[in-house]
């Protein structure tokens, strides 16, 4: 019995030597955060032990802490959490800095500015409004709200408003308003803080036209170019129109490409410089005596000419003078008749050369007449 | 058979003022009748009011020519002028050249006019300018285009091209299926 006893002390003390001590003392209270399982020792460190065997030392120091740490978990209060026993922390006490810096503050709307300004604050309202119709309460906004508007199955047309004008629609057309309003404000709020440009009021580009008109309606953007396939047909003036008109049309058009052309031509005016230089020099050449073989340009200097500008050729007059009135005395007719070669064939008339000849003095007056009827 | 549009006109009154300027005032201003100018398969007709509107009666694939015909729209829209216009534009021309009898047969085969050929040539003509050709004894035998200064064409040797040639009547046997 008793060697029973002592084999079991035995065993215990041997048990006891394996393992240290739950308790740990120390000259200065550890601080000890058990949110974070944090330990913080201020004791100083033994440098004579820790030069001796640091590795050890260390060990030594940092099982004690843990044992710190670990009794003052079993202090906590615990509960069973799916049969294991859970400690719950307490708040962390020490601040442990961000990995990523603090996001900057959300700059001030508008509205916000303004209402700080003037001192407006927010006021909270409820969530449930009393409805008078079904005298209950109900949601201030969204499904089944209170005092809802949309649903009104009849409008009063108002005193001087236009009888013939749909209230519905106006009420309709009203909100949209707002809603889109407010999205201005917010897109305009989102630049300003941002520091890009504001969008602007005006129209918003349509992605695609609508397929029933084929975009003929919708509205063009500020800086768009027509469209050059417009499907229009070409269309000319009038054949048989007014060509006066068309002269005059012409005419206008005329001045317009005759304005273009500079009114200094440079080629002529350099043209006129040289020449007028030849003219010196040749000019001088002459009093000199000098010129033995002379200017090429000297020979065929009468080979240049001005034109006549002033008088013009009348397009409907050919070139050779017309033939004025032809007057042809009898006399002269007679002396023509008598000297017909009679060998010679007839005219286009077949009228024999012999017989013209012979009757002279007496056609001589039919045939010169017949020259003046001509005329 | 249409009137011009407004950028025909522009083309042909710009081609028709290098050889007579100004002077196409003239030609529709006149004081003998009303004249105007038509489109007729691509070609441009300077026809009386009277004639035109007769020649309107007859069908389009019919109707050849009407007037004179000035010239014809090149399939990239400029316009060249033809032959036929000479009868218009000789006597208004504010640029001219006199070719030498020698060289008149050069021309009308459809040559260039050279140095050696020039009889005569207008002072002061620019470089590029619309001329019209004409023989010694003042026959006009169709028009071209100013190779030269007159200043250059001086100094210029016999072979040097004095004008460029772009029609002359030769061309009314030449190509005469081309020109209607």
């Amino acid at each position: 019995m008793a060697d029973l006893v002592e084999k079991v002390l035995r065993e215990a003390a041997e048990k006891e030597s394996k393992f240290k001590t739950i308790e740990v003392e120390k000259e200065i209270d550890v601080i000890i955060d058990e949110g974070n399982l944090l330990v913080c020792d201020t004791n100083p460190i033994d440098f004579k032990l820790q030069k001796k065997n640091r590795e050890d030392y260390l060990k030594d120091l940092s099982r004690d802490n843990t044992q710190i740490l670990i009794n003052r978990i079993w202090q906590l209060p615990t509960h069973r959490e799916d049969e294991v026993v859970v400690a719950e922390l307490p708040d962390v006490k020490t601040p442990i800095p961000r990995e990523k810096p603090v996001p900057k503050k959300r700059k001030m709307t508008k509205w916000e500015e303004y209402a700080r300004m003037k001192g407006i604050n927010k006021k909270k309202k409820g969530r449930m409004v009393y409805d008078e119709q079904s005298k209950e309460y109900k949601p201030r906004w969204g499904y089944k709200r209170a005092n809802d508007d949309t649903k009104d199955w009849l409008i009063e047309v108002p005193q001087n408003a236009d009888p013939f004008e749909d209230q519905f629609e106006k009420r309709k057309k009203k909100k949209q308003e707002r809603t889109s309003k407010n999205e201005l404000q917010r897109l305009r709020n989102i630049a300003r803080s941002q520091k890009t440009k504001v969008p602007g009021v005006g129209l918003t580009p349509t992605i695609a036209p609508s397929k029933d008109h084929l975009g003929k309606f919708t509205e063009s953007l500020p800086k768009e170019k027509p469209s050059k396939f417009t499907g229009k047909k070409r269309k000319f003036e009038p054949n048989y129109g007014d060509v006066k008109k068309e002269n005059t049309k012409q005419l206008d058009i005329l001045n317009n490409v005759l304005n273009k052309t500079p009114i200094l031509d440079i080629t002529q005016a350099v043209n006129t410089h040289v020449k007028d230089e030849d003219r010196t020099r040749s000019k001088k050449q002459k009093t000199d005596k000098k010129g033995g073989k002379g200017n090429n340009s000297s020979q065929l200097e009468s080979v240049f000419t001005y034109e006549d500008m002033d008088t013009l050729q009348d397009p409907k007059k050919s070139i050779a003078p017309a033939i004025s009135n032809i007057k042809i005395s009898e006399e002269r007719m007679v002396k023509l008749l008598k000297n017909i070669t009679t060998r010679k064939a007839n005219g286009p008339y077949r009228i024999s050369c012999k017989i013209l000849k012979e009757t002279a003095n007496e056609i001589a007056p039919y045939t010169s007449s017949v020259y003046l009827i001509k005329n | 058979m249409r009137p011009l549009t407004e950028e025909e006109t522009k083309i042909f009154f710009e081609k028709l003022s290098k050889y007579i300027g100004e002077n196409i005032k003239l030609l529709l201003d006149r004081p003998d009748g009303t004249y105007c100018f038509r489109l007729h398969k691509d070609r441009v007709f300077y026809v009386r009011e009277e004639i035109m509107k007769l020649a309107g009666n007859i069908a389009r694939k019919n109707l050849i020519s009407m007037g004179t015909c000035f010239g014809k729209f090149t399939g990239s829209q400029k316009f060249k002028l033809h032959i036929t216009a000479l009868d218009f534009i000789a006597p208004y021309a504010k640029f001219k050249v006199w070719v030498k009898p020698s060289a008149e047969q050069q021309f009308v085969y459809g040559h260039h006019v050279m140095k050696s050929g020039l009889g005569r040539i207008t002072e002061n003509t620019p470089q590029y300018q619309g001329v019209i050709v004409y023989s010694m004894n003042d026959l006009p035998l169709g028009f071209g285009v100013a190779a030269k200064t007159t200043q250059e064409c001086r100094r210029a040797d016999p072979m040097a091209i004095v004008s460029f040639h772009q029609s002359d009547i030769g061309e009314y046997i030449r190509s005469e299926e081309k020109l209607l």
